[in-house]
């Protein structure tokens, strides 16, 4: 019957369908995959060779002279996005729990797509207005060159912040309002009910914005370029300069070749791995709350 | 028990709150003077001449207009090859099959992918495009990076969009005898392309700003690009490069400004179109 030819036919084409579908989808997986066999390809190598030790707690990066230590760079990119966090993170929050709990309608209507809007302004003006107002504010204020830990740390807290405050407002309100009335209603304030209601309900999600943050932070690379200074040694001090692993690559690139580029390759290796952990930290973190609740 | 000092609730309310006005009066304040620098800075630069010829000396002089028709280049090849790949995995995962291991794979993949800083899939990019593929710095190779880059984006907001076309639409598209695929292609993406173009247009914000994956990739050059194959410099590495070796502050201020305003056009079009589907989507 034609009917039953028809559907069988559309069964048919459907079945194909499906099967390209799934090949599409494994692209991000794919990418994933070769992402992480190339890095690893070109930077294991040089690493194996001169002895993982060397490369990870080594402190002298001299790669004219075959010297291939990253301590300094690995310290660095953790300072500087503990240093973000230390500044984003309080700024962040209390700027989501104004909007979504004390401000009226009206303010956190305007500001939330504005600070939103902020959100997608490239690093590299961050790093540049960074270098231009932040780093001789420093160098007057505080001496030293103004390049350094502490620019990079402001430069970043302030990049994240419109992460940070956007996922958390939007946690915050979904937290059902009908936990603030039960709070209320028992007599509790405001910030009473803020802070043992509605902080704890939305609190994976507190913790997720936070960790793309952080992620955002230990990733970047053209702003800190700008404001760290650079010098690949381990920073005795907020205002010594500072060298991540990120501006570790992006430096040296450019002119980079033979072993010295495969030593930025293992850079690059170190890089992916902290924040593999730290996502996975984090993530873990995050349910184990999720579970609680 | 260690007796602890409290505060009146009362009086810690105040004090909270004005803390977190002062707070986020901060945080408000330093965002917008960020705006405000580069545009007041930025604005008397930018001229007709500027947007439309050619720099010269380095940059030195001249505009930025072959710096502009890269990132157009550069952003359309990166959305040309984003978009089916993320569509087509947020249509598999949504319509095609069920919760499971092949889906939580795909998700993890995704997730995973997100994560990583732009400088590694700028390393990527020029070991794969540039050198293995020899496509050398070019159009393509940045293109085909930023691609990679956005694909994250795109499967998670379609993926959204998709889910959040109401169960009734298909019904009624099967109860009327279309396949699987005419529904999806007839009735469900109608109903979640306001979403999945939000998605898209994001993805078009981070990769027009985006720096450090481009410069390994497309390079630097500052000529009109003439193939794909050509060497380019995208705007935001026109700034870095302007203002890292202090070429020319006011031209650098002049492409920031032009680089900000397009991101922030771009992303009022998007919380344009958001607010349309949240109001559509919750009225339904």
């Amino acid at each position: 019957m034609a009917g039953g030819n028809m559907i069988a036919r559309h069964e048919g084409s459907d079945r194909l369908i499906k099967i390209s579908l799934l090949v599409v989808a494994f692209s991000a997986v794919s990418v994933l995959v070769i992402i992480t066999i190339f890095i690893f390809e070109q930077g294991l190598p040089i690493m194996m060779k001169y002895g993982l030790k060397n490369f990870l707690l080594g402190q002298n990066w001299f790669p004219s002279e075959k010297s291939f230590g990253l301590l300094p760079m690995i310290v660095g990119s953790l300072l500087v996005t503990l240093g973000a966090l230390v500044i984003g993170v309080p700024l962040g929050l209390a700027s989501a729990i104004f909007l979504t709990e004390f401000s009226n309608r009206r303010v956190s209507r305007f500001l939330k797509p504005v600070i939103e809007l902020l959100a997608g302004i490239p690093s590299v003006v961050y790093g540049f207005l960074g270098l231009m107002f932040l780093v001789p504010f420093i160098r007057e204020k505080f001496g030293g060159s103004g390049l350094s830990v502490l620019a990079a740390s402001i430069i970043l807290g302030i990049m994240i912040l419109p992460t940070i405050i956007s996922i958390s407002i939007d946690s915050i309100r979904a937290v059902p309002d009908s936990y603030r009335e039960g709070s209320i209603a028992l007599g509790a304030t405001r910030w009473q009910t803020v802070r043992m209601v509605v902080l704890p309900a939305a609190r994976s999600g507190l913790v997720a914005g936070i960790i793309l943050g952080m992620g955002r932070a230990i990733g970047e690379t053209m702003a800190v370029i700008m404001v760290a200074g650079n010098a690949a040694d381990i920073p005795g001090s907020l205002l010594a300069p500072v060298r991540t692993l990120t501006s570790n690559i992006a430096l040296e690139m450019a002119y980079a070749s033979g072993e010295h580029r495969e030593a930025l390759f293992a850079t690059g290796v170190v890089l992916f791995v902290i924040i593999m952990i730290l996502n996975f930290l984090a993530n873990l973190a995050a349910r184990k709350q999720y579970r609680k609740k | 028990m260690k007796k602890r000092f409290r505060l009146k609730p009362k009086v810690e309310q105040k004090a909270v709150q004005f803390l977190l006005c002062l707070m986020t009066s901060i945080a408000v304040l330093i965002l917008i003077f960020i705006l405000a620098v580069i545009l007041k800075n930025g604005l008397p630069e930018i001229s007709l001449e500027f947007l439309t010829k050619n720099p010269a000396h380095m940059g030195r002089e001249g505009g930025i207009f072959s710096t502009i028709v890269a990132t157009l280049y550069l952003t359309v090849i990166a959305l040309l090859v984003a978009t089916p790949l993320g569509v087509g995995t947020a249509i598999y995962l949504t319509e095609y099959t069920f919760e499971g291991i092949v889906t939580r794979i795909i998700r993890f993949g995704a997730e995973c992918l997100a994560g990583i800083p732009s400088i590694i899939f700028g390393l990527f990019g020029f070991i794969l495009f540039v050198n293995k593929l020899k496509f050398g710095w070019s159009i393509l190779s940045g293109g085909l990076t930023l691609a990679f880059m956005v694909l994250p984006t795109i499967i998670r907001t379609s993926e959204e969009a998709i889910k959040s076309v109401p169960a009734a639409y298909r019904l009624v598209s099967y109860s009327l005898g279309s396949t699987r695929w005419q529904t999806v292609t007839r009735v469900v993406l109608p109903s979640a392309s306001p979403g999945i173009i939000t998605g898209v247009i994001l993805s078009l914000g981070r990769s027009i700003g985006e720096t450090a994956a481009v410069i390994f990739t497309a390079g630097s050059a500052l000529h009109l690009p003439s193939s794909l194959f050509s060497s380019a410099r995208t705007m935001s590495v026109h700034f870095y490069i302007l203002a890292r070796e202090g070429i020319s502050m006011p031209k650098a201020y002049g492409t920031a400004a032009v680089l900000v305003i397009a991101i922030l056009l771009v992303n009022i079009v998007t919380y344009y179109l958001m607010g349309k589907y949240i109001t559509r989507s919750s009225r339904e």
